[in-house]
Protein backbone atom coordinates (compact mmCIF):
# COMPACT_ATOMS: atom_id res chain seq x y z
CA UNK A 1 0.00 0.00 0.00
CA UNK A 2 1.71 3.18 -1.17
CA UNK A 3 1.61 6.39 0.82
CA UNK A 4 -1.06 8.96 0.06
CA UNK A 5 0.52 12.24 -1.06
CA UNK A 6 -1.58 14.73 0.92
CA UNK A 7 -1.16 12.79 4.16
CA UNK A 8 2.56 12.39 3.49
CA UNK A 9 3.00 16.16 2.98
CA UNK A 10 0.96 16.90 6.10
CA UNK A 11 3.17 14.55 8.13
CA UNK A 12 6.38 16.17 6.85
CA UNK A 13 5.19 19.72 7.51
CA UNK A 14 3.35 19.19 10.83
CA UNK A 15 4.73 21.48 13.55
CA UNK A 16 7.30 22.65 11.02
CA UNK A 17 8.88 25.34 13.16
CA UNK A 18 9.74 28.91 12.20
CA UNK A 19 13.08 28.00 10.69
CA UNK A 20 11.86 25.57 8.02
CA UNK A 21 11.84 27.06 4.52
CA UNK A 22 10.01 25.02 1.89
CA UNK A 23 10.35 25.02 -1.89
CA UNK A 24 7.49 22.94 -3.36
CA UNK A 25 8.11 21.95 -6.98
CA UNK A 26 5.60 22.92 -9.66
CA UNK A 27 2.44 20.88 -10.00
CA UNK A 28 1.09 18.42 -7.52
CA UNK A 29 3.66 18.97 -4.76
CA UNK A 30 2.77 22.67 -4.76
CA UNK A 31 -0.91 21.80 -4.31
CA UNK A 32 0.03 19.31 -1.57
CA UNK A 33 2.03 21.95 0.31
CA UNK A 34 -0.82 24.46 -0.01
CA UNK A 35 -3.27 21.84 1.26
CA UNK A 36 -1.04 21.21 4.28
CA UNK A 37 -1.48 24.87 5.23
CA UNK A 38 -0.27 28.00 3.50
CA UNK A 39 2.83 29.58 4.97
CA UNK A 40 4.82 32.69 4.03
CA UNK A 41 7.95 30.56 4.14
CA UNK A 42 6.74 28.39 1.25
CA UNK A 43 8.07 29.46 -2.13
CA UNK A 44 5.69 27.63 -4.46
CA UNK A 45 6.86 27.09 -8.02
CA UNK A 46 4.40 27.55 -10.85
CA UNK A 47 7.06 27.02 -13.50
CA UNK A 48 10.87 26.75 -13.66
CA UNK A 49 10.59 23.00 -14.13
CA UNK A 50 13.85 21.33 -13.18
CA UNK A 51 14.90 24.23 -10.98
CA UNK A 52 13.47 23.36 -7.55
CA UNK A 53 16.57 21.64 -6.17
CA UNK A 54 18.86 24.47 -7.31
CA UNK A 55 16.60 27.11 -5.74
CA UNK A 56 16.91 25.06 -2.57
CA UNK A 57 20.71 25.04 -2.89
CA UNK A 58 20.99 28.82 -3.30
CA UNK A 59 18.63 29.33 -0.38
CA UNK A 60 20.38 26.81 1.89
CA UNK A 61 23.79 28.39 1.21
CA UNK A 62 22.39 31.87 1.90
CA UNK A 63 20.59 30.82 5.10
CA UNK A 64 22.86 28.36 6.91
CA UNK A 65 20.98 28.92 10.17
CA UNK A 66 17.66 27.73 8.78
CA UNK A 67 16.51 24.38 7.38
CA UNK A 68 15.51 24.14 3.72
CA UNK A 69 13.27 21.43 2.26
CA UNK A 70 12.74 21.07 -1.46
CA UNK A 71 9.69 18.86 -1.95
CA UNK A 72 9.09 18.04 -5.58
CA UNK A 73 7.85 15.35 -7.94
CA UNK A 74 9.73 12.71 -9.94
CA UNK A 75 9.11 14.47 -13.27
CA UNK A 76 10.40 17.79 -11.98
CA UNK A 77 13.48 16.10 -10.47
CA UNK A 78 14.18 14.22 -13.69
CA UNK A 79 14.36 17.50 -15.61
CA UNK A 80 17.02 18.75 -13.20
CA UNK A 81 18.97 15.54 -12.75
CA UNK A 82 22.27 17.37 -13.31
CA UNK A 83 21.52 19.55 -10.30
CA UNK A 84 22.00 16.48 -8.09
CA UNK A 85 25.62 16.38 -9.30
CA UNK A 86 25.97 20.10 -8.54
CA UNK A 87 24.40 19.74 -5.09
CA UNK A 88 26.31 16.53 -4.37
CA UNK A 89 29.59 18.42 -4.31
CA UNK A 90 28.21 21.34 -2.24
CA UNK A 91 26.27 19.34 0.36
CA UNK A 92 24.93 22.09 2.59
CA UNK A 93 24.06 20.53 5.96
CA UNK A 94 20.72 22.33 6.08
CA UNK A 95 19.24 21.06 2.80
CA UNK A 96 16.79 18.20 2.28
CA UNK A 97 15.62 17.18 -1.17
CA UNK A 98 12.48 15.10 -0.98
CA UNK A 99 10.97 13.61 -4.12
CA UNK A 100 7.37 12.42 -4.17
CA UNK A 101 7.70 9.62 -6.70
CA UNK A 102 4.51 8.23 -8.20
CA UNK A 103 6.04 7.20 -11.52
CA UNK A 104 3.73 9.42 -13.57
CA UNK A 105 3.39 12.97 -14.86
CA UNK A 106 0.19 13.67 -12.95
CA UNK A 107 -0.47 17.21 -14.18
CA UNK A 108 -0.43 16.27 -17.85
CA UNK A 109 -2.56 13.16 -17.89
CA UNK A 110 -0.72 10.48 -15.93
CA UNK A 111 1.80 9.55 -18.61
CA UNK A 112 4.49 7.21 -17.25
CA UNK A 113 7.72 8.80 -16.07
CA UNK A 114 11.17 7.24 -16.31
CA UNK A 115 11.02 6.08 -12.68
CA UNK A 116 8.20 3.72 -13.55
CA UNK A 117 10.51 1.97 -16.00
CA UNK A 118 13.37 1.47 -13.60
CA UNK A 119 15.21 4.81 -13.35
CA UNK A 120 16.11 4.95 -9.69
CA UNK A 121 16.43 8.49 -8.30
CA UNK A 122 17.77 7.18 -5.01
CA UNK A 123 20.72 5.54 -6.75
CA UNK A 124 21.33 8.69 -8.79
CA UNK A 125 21.43 10.82 -5.64
CA UNK A 126 23.77 8.34 -3.96
CA UNK A 127 26.04 8.22 -6.99
CA UNK A 128 26.18 12.03 -6.90
CA UNK A 129 27.75 11.88 -3.45
CA UNK A 130 24.77 12.49 -1.19
CA UNK A 131 25.54 10.25 1.78
CA UNK A 132 22.09 10.04 3.34
CA UNK A 133 19.55 8.73 0.83
CA UNK A 134 16.32 7.46 2.30
CA UNK A 135 13.87 5.09 0.67
CA UNK A 136 10.50 5.99 2.17
CA UNK A 137 7.87 3.39 1.42
CA UNK A 138 5.68 3.21 4.51
CA UNK A 139 4.37 5.17 7.47
CA UNK A 140 7.25 4.38 9.89
CA UNK A 141 9.83 5.47 7.29
CA UNK A 142 7.83 8.66 6.68
CA UNK A 143 7.73 9.44 10.38
CA UNK A 144 11.47 8.83 10.56
CA UNK A 145 11.98 11.29 7.66
CA UNK A 146 9.79 13.91 9.37
CA UNK A 147 11.94 13.53 12.50
CA UNK A 148 15.17 13.90 10.52
CA UNK A 149 13.78 17.00 8.85
CA UNK A 150 13.15 18.56 12.28
CA UNK A 151 16.75 18.14 13.36
CA UNK A 152 18.37 18.46 9.95
CA UNK A 153 22.15 18.68 10.29
CA UNK A 154 23.40 16.85 7.23
CA UNK A 155 22.24 17.00 3.67
CA UNK A 156 19.69 14.36 2.82
CA UNK A 157 17.82 13.06 -0.17
CA UNK A 158 14.60 11.10 0.21
CA UNK A 159 12.39 9.34 -2.27
CA UNK A 160 8.88 9.00 -0.98
CA UNK A 161 6.90 6.39 -2.90
CA UNK A 162 3.36 7.67 -3.23
CA UNK A 163 0.23 6.40 -4.91
CA UNK A 164 -0.58 7.82 -8.35
CA UNK A 165 -3.76 9.60 -7.38
CA UNK A 166 -5.02 13.08 -8.09
CA UNK A 167 -6.60 14.76 -5.08
CA UNK A 168 -8.53 17.99 -5.73
CA UNK A 169 -6.25 20.92 -6.49
CA UNK A 170 -5.54 23.39 -3.73
CA UNK A 171 -4.06 26.39 -5.50
CA UNK A 172 -1.66 28.70 -3.65
CA UNK A 173 -0.87 32.32 -4.49
CA UNK A 174 0.50 32.46 -8.03
CA UNK A 175 1.90 35.99 -8.22
CA UNK A 176 5.65 35.36 -8.25
CA UNK A 177 6.61 38.82 -7.04
CA UNK A 178 4.20 38.56 -4.12
CA UNK A 179 5.49 35.08 -3.23
CA UNK A 180 9.05 36.38 -3.25
CA UNK A 181 8.27 39.46 -1.17
CA UNK A 182 6.30 37.66 1.50
CA UNK A 183 8.95 34.95 1.77
CA UNK A 184 11.76 37.49 2.25
CA UNK A 185 9.71 39.48 4.74
CA UNK A 186 8.96 36.31 6.72
CA UNK A 187 12.66 35.69 7.29
CA UNK A 188 13.43 39.27 8.22
CA UNK A 189 14.75 40.57 4.91
CA UNK A 190 13.74 43.76 3.15
CA UNK A 191 10.98 42.41 0.82
CA UNK B 1 46.22 45.50 -8.18
CA UNK B 2 47.75 46.68 -11.44
CA UNK B 3 45.39 48.13 -13.98
CA UNK B 4 46.95 46.79 -17.16
CA UNK B 5 44.65 45.72 -20.01
CA UNK B 6 45.20 42.02 -19.32
CA UNK B 7 43.98 42.45 -15.78
CA UNK B 8 40.30 42.94 -16.48
CA UNK B 9 39.32 39.63 -14.83
CA UNK B 10 40.94 40.82 -11.61
CA UNK B 11 39.14 44.15 -11.87
CA UNK B 12 35.91 42.28 -12.46
CA UNK B 13 36.55 40.16 -9.40
CA UNK B 14 37.16 43.29 -7.30
CA UNK B 15 33.87 44.73 -8.56
CA UNK B 16 32.01 41.58 -7.55
CA UNK B 17 33.58 41.72 -4.10
CA UNK B 18 32.72 45.40 -3.63
CA UNK B 19 29.18 44.65 -4.79
CA UNK B 20 28.67 42.04 -2.08
CA UNK B 21 28.45 38.98 -4.35
CA UNK B 22 28.48 35.87 -2.14
CA UNK B 23 27.66 33.07 -4.57
CA UNK B 24 29.14 32.57 -8.03
CA UNK B 25 27.66 29.94 -10.32
CA UNK B 26 29.53 28.94 -13.46
CA UNK B 27 30.04 26.37 -16.14
CA UNK B 28 33.81 26.29 -16.70
CA UNK B 29 34.89 28.51 -19.57
CA UNK B 30 38.31 29.54 -20.87
CA UNK B 31 37.37 33.24 -21.06
CA UNK B 32 36.34 33.22 -17.40
CA UNK B 33 39.19 31.03 -16.16
CA UNK B 34 41.04 33.75 -14.24
CA UNK B 35 37.84 35.05 -12.63
CA UNK B 36 36.79 31.51 -11.67
CA UNK B 37 40.20 30.94 -10.13
CA UNK B 38 39.87 34.12 -8.05
CA UNK B 39 36.37 33.15 -6.88
CA UNK B 40 37.49 29.64 -5.94
CA UNK B 41 40.35 31.06 -3.88
CA UNK B 42 38.15 33.55 -2.02
CA UNK B 43 36.99 32.63 1.47
CA UNK B 44 33.76 34.66 1.36
CA UNK B 45 32.49 33.64 -2.06
CA UNK B 46 30.84 30.27 -2.50
CA UNK B 47 31.77 28.98 -5.95
CA UNK B 48 29.20 26.61 -7.42
CA UNK B 49 30.23 24.69 -10.51
CA UNK B 50 27.12 23.84 -12.55
CA UNK B 51 26.35 21.07 -15.01
CA UNK B 52 24.31 23.47 -17.15
CA UNK B 53 23.79 27.21 -17.03
CA UNK B 54 20.08 27.11 -16.25
CA UNK B 55 20.97 25.71 -12.83
CA UNK B 56 22.64 29.02 -12.13
CA UNK B 57 19.46 30.99 -12.81
CA UNK B 58 17.67 28.91 -10.17
CA UNK B 59 20.64 29.14 -7.79
CA UNK B 60 20.59 32.94 -8.01
CA UNK B 61 16.84 33.01 -7.31
CA UNK B 62 17.23 30.83 -4.22
CA UNK B 63 20.16 32.89 -2.99
CA UNK B 64 18.13 36.10 -3.32
CA UNK B 65 15.21 34.53 -1.43
CA UNK B 66 17.75 33.97 1.34
CA UNK B 67 19.27 37.45 1.09
CA UNK B 68 22.45 36.79 -0.89
CA UNK B 69 23.70 38.17 -4.19
CA UNK B 70 24.88 35.84 -6.95
CA UNK B 71 26.81 36.32 -10.17
CA UNK B 72 26.46 33.83 -13.01
CA UNK B 73 29.35 33.23 -15.41
CA UNK B 74 28.92 31.56 -18.77
CA UNK B 75 29.92 31.40 -22.39
CA UNK B 76 27.55 32.59 -25.13
CA UNK B 77 26.38 29.02 -25.81
CA UNK B 78 25.13 28.85 -22.22
CA UNK B 79 22.60 31.62 -22.82
CA UNK B 80 20.55 29.21 -24.90
CA UNK B 81 20.50 26.76 -22.02
CA UNK B 82 18.92 29.36 -19.74
CA UNK B 83 15.88 30.48 -21.70
CA UNK B 84 12.98 28.77 -19.96
CA UNK B 85 14.55 29.14 -16.51
CA UNK B 86 14.72 32.91 -17.09
CA UNK B 87 10.93 32.77 -16.68
CA UNK B 88 11.68 32.40 -12.97
CA UNK B 89 13.67 35.64 -12.90
CA UNK B 90 11.03 37.45 -14.95
CA UNK B 91 7.87 36.15 -13.25
CA UNK B 92 9.21 36.88 -9.77
CA UNK B 93 11.53 39.80 -10.58
CA UNK B 94 14.59 38.09 -9.20
CA UNK B 95 17.80 40.02 -9.75
CA UNK B 96 20.12 38.17 -12.12
CA UNK B 97 23.65 39.33 -12.92
CA UNK B 98 25.19 37.47 -15.85
CA UNK B 99 28.68 37.71 -17.33
CA UNK B 100 28.78 36.21 -20.79
CA UNK B 101 31.97 35.57 -22.74
CA UNK B 102 31.33 35.63 -26.47
CA UNK B 103 32.21 33.00 -29.01
CA UNK B 104 31.37 32.92 -32.67
CA UNK B 105 31.77 36.62 -33.44
CA UNK B 106 35.46 37.40 -34.00
CA UNK B 107 38.21 35.20 -35.42
CA UNK B 108 36.18 32.13 -34.55
CA UNK B 109 37.71 28.87 -35.73
CA UNK B 110 34.73 26.70 -34.77
CA UNK B 111 31.67 27.34 -36.97
CA UNK B 112 29.43 25.50 -34.49
CA UNK B 113 29.84 28.44 -32.11
CA UNK B 114 28.28 30.86 -34.59
CA UNK B 115 24.57 29.90 -34.49
CA UNK B 116 24.13 30.58 -30.76
CA UNK B 117 26.74 33.33 -30.56
CA UNK B 118 24.94 35.31 -33.26
CA UNK B 119 21.61 35.37 -31.39
CA UNK B 120 22.75 36.00 -27.81
CA UNK B 121 21.76 39.67 -27.76
CA UNK B 122 18.33 39.36 -29.45
CA UNK B 123 17.43 36.38 -27.29
CA UNK B 124 18.36 38.19 -24.10
CA UNK B 125 16.42 41.25 -25.26
CA UNK B 126 13.34 39.08 -25.76
CA UNK B 127 13.85 37.91 -22.18
CA UNK B 128 13.72 41.55 -21.02
CA UNK B 129 17.36 41.61 -19.97
CA UNK B 130 19.34 44.83 -19.80
CA UNK B 131 22.39 44.34 -22.00
CA UNK B 132 25.80 45.82 -21.37
CA UNK B 133 28.30 45.15 -24.15
CA UNK B 134 31.99 45.47 -23.33
CA UNK B 135 34.56 45.71 -26.12
CA UNK B 136 37.70 47.00 -24.44
CA UNK B 137 39.47 46.10 -21.18
CA UNK B 138 39.17 49.58 -19.71
CA UNK B 139 35.35 49.40 -19.86
CA UNK B 140 35.00 46.16 -17.91
CA UNK B 141 34.99 47.32 -14.29
CA UNK B 142 32.80 50.40 -14.76
CA UNK B 143 30.29 48.50 -16.90
CA UNK B 144 30.13 45.63 -14.41
CA UNK B 145 29.47 48.13 -11.66
CA UNK B 146 26.51 49.63 -13.55
CA UNK B 147 25.09 46.19 -14.36
CA UNK B 148 25.42 45.12 -10.74
CA UNK B 149 23.51 48.16 -9.54
CA UNK B 150 20.84 47.65 -12.15
CA UNK B 151 20.39 43.97 -11.30
CA UNK B 152 20.16 44.28 -7.53
CA UNK B 153 18.88 47.81 -7.22
CA UNK B 154 16.02 47.40 -9.66
CA UNK B 155 15.56 43.60 -9.54
CA UNK B 156 16.35 43.11 -13.20
CA UNK B 157 18.22 40.70 -15.42
CA UNK B 158 21.49 42.46 -16.26
CA UNK B 159 23.74 40.76 -18.80
CA UNK B 160 27.31 41.94 -19.31
CA UNK B 161 28.50 40.68 -22.67
CA UNK B 162 32.26 40.37 -22.96
CA UNK B 163 33.21 40.58 -26.64
CA UNK B 164 35.33 37.84 -28.14
CA UNK B 165 37.83 40.50 -29.18
CA UNK B 166 38.40 41.27 -25.50
CA UNK B 167 38.95 37.65 -24.57
CA UNK B 168 41.18 36.75 -27.48
CA UNK B 169 41.41 33.94 -29.91
CA UNK B 170 41.22 30.35 -28.77
CA UNK B 171 44.40 28.48 -29.64
CA UNK B 172 43.52 25.28 -31.50
CA UNK B 173 46.94 23.89 -32.28
CA UNK B 174 49.82 23.95 -29.86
Amino acid sequence: MKLERRAAMATLLADRGDDLLVVPGLGSTAWDAAAAGDDDRNFYLWGAMGGAAMIGLGLALAQPGRRVAVITGDGEMLMGLGSLATIGIQKPRNLAIIVFDNGVYGETGMQPSHTQSGVDLLSVAGACGIATCLDVRDEPALIDLAGRLKRLNEMLFARVLIAADEPPRVLPLRDGVALKKRFRAAIGLNP
Amino acid sequence: MSAGPGNWPDQLFDTLKRGGIRQVGYVPDAGHSRLIERCRADGEIRDVVLTTEEEGVALAAGAWLGGERTALLMQSSGVGNCINMLSLSRACRFPLLMFITMRGEWEEFNPWQVPMGSIVEPVLKLCEADIYRVRTPDEVASTAERALQQAFGDERIAAVILSQQLIGKKVWTK
